[in-house]
C-alpha cells in the first residue's frame, strides 16, 4: 500500500500479527474468507490456519496508530506533500543528524488498551493493601467519590497546564486559591503558595528561604529529632553542598544564637505535642526563623503555628483527601508570615482586575519562577502538586470547617481510646499528650505485636528495636481498634470516645470562616460547582496546547485508570517491600524500558519533577568527583538553557559558568572549549539540552560532549525535549552520562494545570552507585520524601511505553518532528520562523518570531497569545528561550484538522496585524489589543472599529461550541503591586447554611 | 551624570551620590511591582546585589556602583514602584557617600551611555 510505505515502515515491521481468534470466525469481514457457512463447524486443520493469518492490516485496536497518535495515514500523506519530504523516513532523515542515529529499534510489541488494563490489574493485585497506621507524614484517607470522579478522573482538570494564561485558567485559579486560603486559615499565617512537591521538599525550602531573609548571620541550621526521618535527611542532602551545618536534637537543646533557623515537627513524628512558642520568641530574640512542619488536620484541634509566632509553616495536605499513592503525588503547603512573601518559593495564586476592572485571578510575582534568577537563585522550584492541590481544597469545601472539626475530633479521640486501653493494661505509651500518634513500649515483644498486628490486617511502624508507633487516621473505627488491641493481647473495651488535649494547646481561632467553605454541601451543588470551574479553563479536552517545550500531548484514558485503583493508591510509601510486589515489578520494568529508551544504565525514580531531576543529577555528578577525590564544581550552562538548570547547579553547589550561543541559537563551540579549558580541573560538568531548547537537532552535540569529557567533565543533558529522540537517537550513546526524563511532557502523565510530574534521572553505569538513596531502603541522600517519588502516577507512563511498542513510539517521534514542520511550513509565509538545521528543518518545535510586529503595529507577543483565546485556542509559550517570540510544539497527538485550525488561527492574526499596520484599524482600540474578548462583550454598550463577530468568532473559534474566556485580560502589575493571595471577601455575604 | 554599563546613573553633589536606573532599563524591565532597598547606614562593597527590583517581565538586581556608606532610602519608591517607569531619573533609590570617588571618573557621561545602549 502506497501510504503505508510512505510513512515509514517500523510498524509494518513489528507489529504482530491480528491473530483470528479459534473457534470465532469473522464471516462479516472481507478477508475473512472460507468456505464453510457460519453455522458449520470449523474443521481442525482450517482452525491451525486461522491462527496465523492476518486479517486485515487495519488493526482496531492499534492504540499507536489508532488512538494516540493523531494524524491518520492520509493526513499524514497531506502533511508530508506540503512539508515537501517524499516520505516520513526522508523527512527523518533530513532533520535528524546521522552521527547521533541509534542503529537498533526499541523491541517490544504493542499491546491493546483492553490487554494494558488486565495486564495492570494483574498488578495491582500483586499489592496488598492493610490498614496503614504507618503514620510518619501519611494517613489513609478518605477520597470522597465526587472528588475523585469530578477532579481527579475528569480531563477537564487533568489535562490542562499550568495557569500562566490566567483568563482562560480562572476555574483552577479559584479554586487554588480556596487552597490557599485554607492553608493561610488552618496554619494562622496571611500568606499561603499554591503547594509544593512534598513535605520534605517543603522542609528544605523552608530553611533556604530562611537562610536568605533572616537577619542572623549564624551559618547553621537546627533541625527538630521529632520531625519525621524522610524531611530531616532531605534537609540534609539539601544543606550539605550549601555549606549548611544541620544541628539535630530535643527542642530544649536549641542554641538560637547559633542558627539562622530552626525546625519543629507538631505533632512530632512520635506524637509528641508541643507549644513551640518559647523555642520561637528565643529564635526572634536572636533574629533567626522559627518553622513548622505540621499537620493540617491536627490543627482543626490544634493551636496553630501562627498563634505560636511562626514565620513559617509548612506540611502535606496528603491525608485531606489524596490517597497515598505509595508516596504521591501529594500537595506540601507552605505558608509565612507577611514579611517574607515576596521570598516565599513556588507558585502564588493572587487576585487582581480585568481590563473591565472585574475580579480576576491570576498567578503573582511570576518573575520568581518563570524567569528564575538563574544562577542567582536559592530554589529550583518552578512548579506546584495543582491537581492534588485542588482535591485538597475541594475536601475542604466539601466538608467545610464543621466537617473537619469532626474528622479531626474521631481521629483524635479514637487514637485517645487507644491510649488509654493500651496504659491500662500496663503499656507505657509515650507522649501522653497526642493528636493521633502514639508510641509505645514493646521491648523484645516488638516484633511479635507487629507480626500479630499483620495478622489482624494492620500494618503498624516500627521504632528502633523495641518500640511501636502507631497513627489513627479517618478510617479508624471500632473495628480496627479492637483488632489492633488483639494484636496486643488486650480485649477491647466499649466506652465512651472523648478528646483529651492541654488546654493550653486547644485551638482559640476561627477557621475557613470564608462563605466558599459554607456552601450546601449537597452533591447536586458540589457537582455543579466542580464543573462551573472546570468550564472557565481551556484544557486539551477542549482544543490543542501548542506549548513550546511543555509537550501537551494525549494522556489517554486508559493510562489514567490505574491510578485510581485502590491498591495503587492506597499503600503508604513505607509499607514492607512484600506489599508492594506489584509496584516493584512495575518500576523496575518500566526503569528498565526507559534505559533502552535513552541508553542508559540505571534509573532512579526518586525525583518527582523535571527541576528536581537536574538536581538530583548533578548531585550525583558530584557525588562522583567526590569519590574520585576530585574537586570540581565549575558547571557550564549554554545562555538558551532552562532557567533551572543554572539554579539546579547553584543547588548542588556548583558555580555556573555560561557559555555564549551562536547567531543561530547553537552553543558556540568556540566559546563552550575556551570555558573548558579554562575551567580545566574544575569542571564538574556541562548542562545541554538536545534538541536545543531553540527546537535544533545541533550537529556538534557530540562535540561538546568529547570536550566535556576531555577536561574530565560529566555531561548532563536536559531531557526536556526527549519527546525529538525516542526512537531515533539515545541520550546516553550521544555522549551524556545523565539526563532527567519528564514523564509528565514526554511519557503521557498529565500536567494536573500545575502538576504533579515525574522527573526520573537515567546515569551511566559510572554514576549509578551515586544516584539517590533513601533511608527507607537504605541509602542515603535522598531528594524527595518518598523512595520513588510519585509513584502513583507511574502506570500512566508504563501504560503508555507497553501500548505503543517500540515502533509506536519511534512513530510517535516521527509524526511529532512531521506535525511541527507541517506547522512551520504553513506559517512560514506570515511568520518567521528562527532557527533551522542544516537541512532547513526543524525538530519538534518551532520558534516564531512576532517582535518585528512591535515596531510595525504595536502588537506584541502578549496581544497575539491573548488574541488566540479568542480563536479557542492556548497561546504557544511566550517569550522563551527567545524574549518576544512564540514557541510552537504540536505533539504527535494532534490530527491535521485541529493543526488547521491553529494554523488559521494564526494567519488570520497576521491579517489582523496588516490592518494595524497599513491603518486600517486603529493600533490601540483593535480587535488585538482589546482580546480575550467575553460574552459580556456581547451585550455591553459597543463603540469599537470592528464588529461584535470579528471580536468574538475569528478564525478557529467554534460557532456552537465556542470557548469563552470568563474574564477580560487581566492586569498584571495591578496584582503584582498589591498582592491579595487569599479568597476575596464576598460582597453579598449569605449566613452559612450551617 | 555619569552611568554604568549596569544602567545605574549617578549624580554626585557634595560628596553624596544619588543612584537610580536609567530610562532605558526600566523600559526594558516594564512595569516595576516591587522594590526592596537597602538599610541605611549599610557599609557596602563595589559590585555587592543592594537593591531586588522585580516588573512583571522580570526579577534583577541592583549592584552598589561603588563601595561606601548607605545615607538614604527613597522610601516613596518601595511604596510606590511605578514611579520608576514614570519617570526614571527622577525615581532615585539611594544616596550614599564613598570611598573612592575617583571611580566615578571612569564612568560613562550621557553620550557614552547613549552609544552603549545603542541609541
Amino acid at each position: 500500500m502506497a501510504t503505508r510505505s510512505l510513512l515509514g515502515n517500523d510498524l509494518a515491521r513489528t507489529r504482530p500479527p491480528n491473530v483470528g481468534l479459534v473457534g470465532r470466525a469473522k464471516p462479516h469481514h472481507p478477508t475473512a474468507k472460507r468456505a464453510n457457512r457460519p453455522d458449520e463447524p470449523i474443521p481442525s486443520n482450517q482452525l491451525r490456519t486461522h491462527i496465523v493469518t492476518q486479517l486485515t492490516d487495519y488493526d482496531t485496536y492499534d492504540f499507536a496508530n489508532r488512538r494516540h497518535i493523531g494524524p491518520s495515514p492520509q493526513e499524514m500523506a497531506e502533511m508530508l506533500a506540503v512539508v515537501g519530504a517524499p516520505s516520513l523516513d526522508a523527512l527523518i532523515d533530513e532533520t535528524v543528524p546521522k552521527s547521533i542515529r541509534q542503529a537498533d529499534p526499541l523491541p517490544w510489541p504493542q499491546m491493546t488498551e483492553h490487554a494494558i488494563l488486565a495486564k495492570m490489574r494483574n498488578l495491582a493485585d500483586k499489592n496488598r493493601v492493610t490498614t496503614s497506621m504507618i503514620g510518619q507524614g501519611y494517613n489513609d484517607t478518605v477520597t470522597p467519590p465526587a472528588i475523585q470522579r469530578n477532579i481527579l478522573e475528569n480531563p477537564a482538570w487533568y489535562t490542562a497546564y499550568t495557569p500562566y494564561q490566567p483568563e482562560i485558567a480562572q476555574g483552577r485559579l479559584e479554586a487554588l486559591l480556596n487552597f490557599q486560603t485554607m492553608i493561610s486559615d488552618l496554619t494562622g499565617l496571611p500568606v499561603a503558595n499554591a503547594s509544593l512537591l512534598d513535605e520534605a521538599t517543603a522542609c528544605a525550602e523552608a530553611m533556604v528561604m530562611a537562610q536568605r531573609v533572616a537577619k542572623s548571620k549564624a551559618a547553621a541550621f537546627f533541625v527538630d529529632e521529632n520531625c519525621h526521618p524522610q524531611n530531616i535527611a532531605v534537609m540534609r542532602t539539601r544543606a550539605a553542598p550549601l555549606g549548611i551545618e544541620i544541628i539535630t536534637g530535643a527542642p530544649e537543646d536549641l542554641v538560637p544564637e547559633h542558627v539562622f533557623g530552626a525546625i519543629f515537627q507538631y505533632p512530632g513524628t512520635h506524637g509528641h505535642l508541643r507549644d513551640l512558642t518559647p523555642q520561637i520568641d528565643a529564635l526572634h530574640s536572636a533574629k533567626a526563623l522559627g518553622i513548622v512542619a505540621c499537620d493540617l488536620l491536627a490543627l482543626c484541634l490544634l493551636k496553630e503555628p501562627g498563634a505560636m509566632g511562626a514565620d513559617i509553616a509548612i506540611g502535606s495536605a496528603q491525608r485531606f483527601g489524596v490517597p497515598l499513592g505509595y508516596g504521591g503525588p501529594h500537595a506540601a503547603f507552605f505558608a509565612c508570615a507577611d514579611a517574607y512573601k515576596r521570598s516565599m518559593p513556588g507558585r502564588l495564586v493572587g487576585v487582581s482586575v480585568d481590563s473591565q476592572g472585574n475580579k480576576a485571578y491570576r498567578l503573582s510575582l511570576q518573575t520568581r519562577e518563570q524567569h528564575i534568577r538563574r544562577e542567582k537563585a536559592t530554589s529550583n522550584v518552578c512548579t506546584a502538586q495543582a491537581l492534588l492541590a485542588v482535591m485538597a481544597s475541594f475536601y475542604a469545601v466539601f466538608h467545610g470547617p464543621k466537617g473537619l472539626h469532626h474528622i479531626a475530633t474521631h481521629v483524635h479521640a479514637h487514637a485517645v481510646a487507644l491510649r488509654d486501653a493500651l496504659v491500662a493494661s500496663g503499656f507505657a505509651v509515650a507522649p501522653r499528650d497526642i493528636f493521633d500518634t502514639l508510641t509505645v513500649q514493646v521491648g523484645p515483644m516488638q516484633g511479635v505485636i507487629w507480626r500479630a498486628a499483620r495478622a489482624e490486617g494492620i500494618t503498624l511502624r516500627k521504632v528502633g528495636d523495641d518500640r511501636i508507633g502507631i497513627a489513627c487516621d479517618e478510617l479508624t473505627d471500632a473495628d480496627v481498634l479492637t483488632r489492633l488491641l488483639r494484636a496486643f493481647g488486650i480485649e477491647a473495651q466499649t466506652g465512651a470516645l472523648k478528646t483529651d488535649i492541654p488546654d493550653a494547646l486547644k485551638r482559640r481561632t476561627d477557621y475557613l470562616t470564608h462563605p466558599i467553605f459554607h456552601m450546601n454541601r449537597a452533591e447536586a451543588e458540589m457537582m455543579r460547582y466542580m464543573r462551573r470551574l472546570a468550564d472557565r479553563d481551556l484544557a486539551l479536552d477542549r482544543a490543542m496546547i501548542p506549548l513550546g517545550s511543555c509537550t501537551m500531548k494525549l494522556n489517554a484514558a486508559v493510562e489514567m485508570m490505574p491510578v485510581t485503583f485502590p491498591e495503587f493508591g492506597r499503600l503508604h510509601p513505607f509499607a514492607p517491600p512484600e506489599d508492594a510486589r506489584g509496584y516493584t515489578e512495575m518500576i523496575d520494568d518500566l526503569a528498565s524500558r526507559l534505559c533502552t529508551i535513552t541508553g542508559y544504565d540505571s534509573m532512579s525514580m526518586q525525583p518527582n519533577s523535571g527541576a528536581q531531576g537536574e538536581y538530583a543529577g548533578l548531585l550525583t555528578i558530584a557525588a562522583y568527583h567526590r569519590a574520585n577525590g576530585d574537586d570540581r564544581n565549575i558547571c557550564l550552562i549554554p545562555t538558551s538553557a532552562h532557567g533551572t538548570n543554572p539554579a539546579s547547579a547553584m543547588m548542588a553547589g556548583m558555580k555556573v559558568v555560561v557559555v555564549k550561543a551562536a547567531e543561530n541559537g547553537d552553543i558556540d563551540l568556540d566559546d563552550f572549549r575556551t570555558k573548558a579549558e579554562a575551567a580545566g580541573d574544575d569542571l564538574a560538568a556541562c548542562m545541554i539540552t538536545y534538541p536545543s531548547t531553540h527546537g535544533v537537532f545541533e550537529d556538534t552535540v557530540r562535540q561538546v560532549c568529547q570536550i566535556t569529557h576531555d577536561h574530565g567533565g560529566q555531561v548532563y543533558l536536559d531531557g526536556a525535549n526527549l519527546n525529538a529522540l525516542v526512537g531515533l537517537a539515545r541520550p546516553g550513546e550521544i555522549g551524556a552520562d545523565v539526563s532527567h526524563l519528564n514523564l509528565h511532557k514526554t511519557f503521557c502523565i498529565p500536567h494536573g494545570g500545575g502538576g504533579p510530574g515525574m522527573g526520573p534521572i537515567g546515569v551511566k553505569a559510572h554514576l549509578a552507585p551515586h544516584l539517590p538513596g533513601h533511608s527507607e531502603t537504605g541509602g542515603t541522600d535522598p531528594v524527595s520524601a518518598a523512595p520513588y517519588g510519585s509513584a502513583s502516577i507511574l502506570p500512566i507512563s508504563y501504560a503508555y511505553v507497553l501500548m505503543m511498542g517500540g515502533a509506536g513510539l519511534t512513530q510517535a517521534t516521527k509524526v511529532a518532528i512531521l506535525s511541527a514542520n507541517y506547522i512551520a511550513k504553513q506559517l512560514e509565509g506570515a511568520y518567521r520562523v528562527l532557527y533551522k538545521g542544516e537541512a532547513g528543518r526543524i525538530a519538534h518545535e518551532c520558534i516564531l518570531d512576532t517582535r518585528p510586529y512591535a515596531d510595525s503595529a504595536h502588537v506584541t507577543v502578549d496581544d497575539i497569545a491573548k488574541r488566540l483565546m479568542d480563536n479557542g485556542f492556548h497561546a504557544p509559550t511566550m517569550s522563551w528561550p527567545v524574549a518576544g517570540t512564540l514557541m510552537i510544539e504540536p505533539t504527535e497527538s494532534e490530527p491535521k484538522p485541529e493543526l488547521d485550525r491553529f494554523i488559521d488561527a494564526m494567519l488570520s492574526i497576521r491579517e489582523e496585524i496588516r490592518a494595524i499596520e497599513t491603518g486600517r484599524i486603529d493600533p490601540e482600540n483593535n480587535p488585538l489589543k482589546n482580546a480575550p474578548h467575553t460574552m459580556e462583550d456581547l451585550i455591553r454598550a459597543w463603540d469599537r472599529p470592528y464588529s461584535r463577530e470579528a471580536a468574538c468568532f475569528p478564525p478557529g473559534a467554534f460557532r456552537v461550541d465556542k470557548y469563552w474566556p470568563p474574564v477580560n485580560r487581566v492586569d498584571n502589575a495591578a496584582g503584582d503591586r498589591n498582592l491579595i493571595c487569599t479568597c476575596p471577601p464576598v460582597e453579598a455575604y449569605q449566613e452559612a447554611a450551617e | 551624570m555619569k552611568y554604568t554599563e549596569e544602567h545605574e546613573w549617578l549624580d554626585a553633589k557634595d560628596e553624596v551620590i544619588t543612584i537610580g536606573i536609567t530610562e532605558h532599563a526600566a523600559t526594558q524591565l516594564g512595569d516595576v511591582v516591587f522594590i526592596e532597598l537597602p538599610d541605611v547606614g549599610r557599609e557596602v562593597t563595589k559590585g555587592e546585589e543592594i537593591v531586588v527590583i522585580e516588573s512583571v517581565k522580570a526579577a534583577s538586581d541592583i549592584s552598589a556602583p561603588l563601595d561606601g556608606e548607605i545615607t538614604e532610602v527613597n522610601e516613596a519608591l518601595a511604596e510606590t514602584p511605578g514611579l520608576v517607569n514614570e519617570d526614571a531619573e527622577a525615581a532615585w533609590f539611594f544616596r550614599m557617600t564613598t570611598t573612592t570617588p575617583e571611580e566615578m571618573d571612569g564612568m560613562m557621561d550621557e553620550d557614552g551611555y547613549k552609544e552603549f545602549v545603542g541609541e
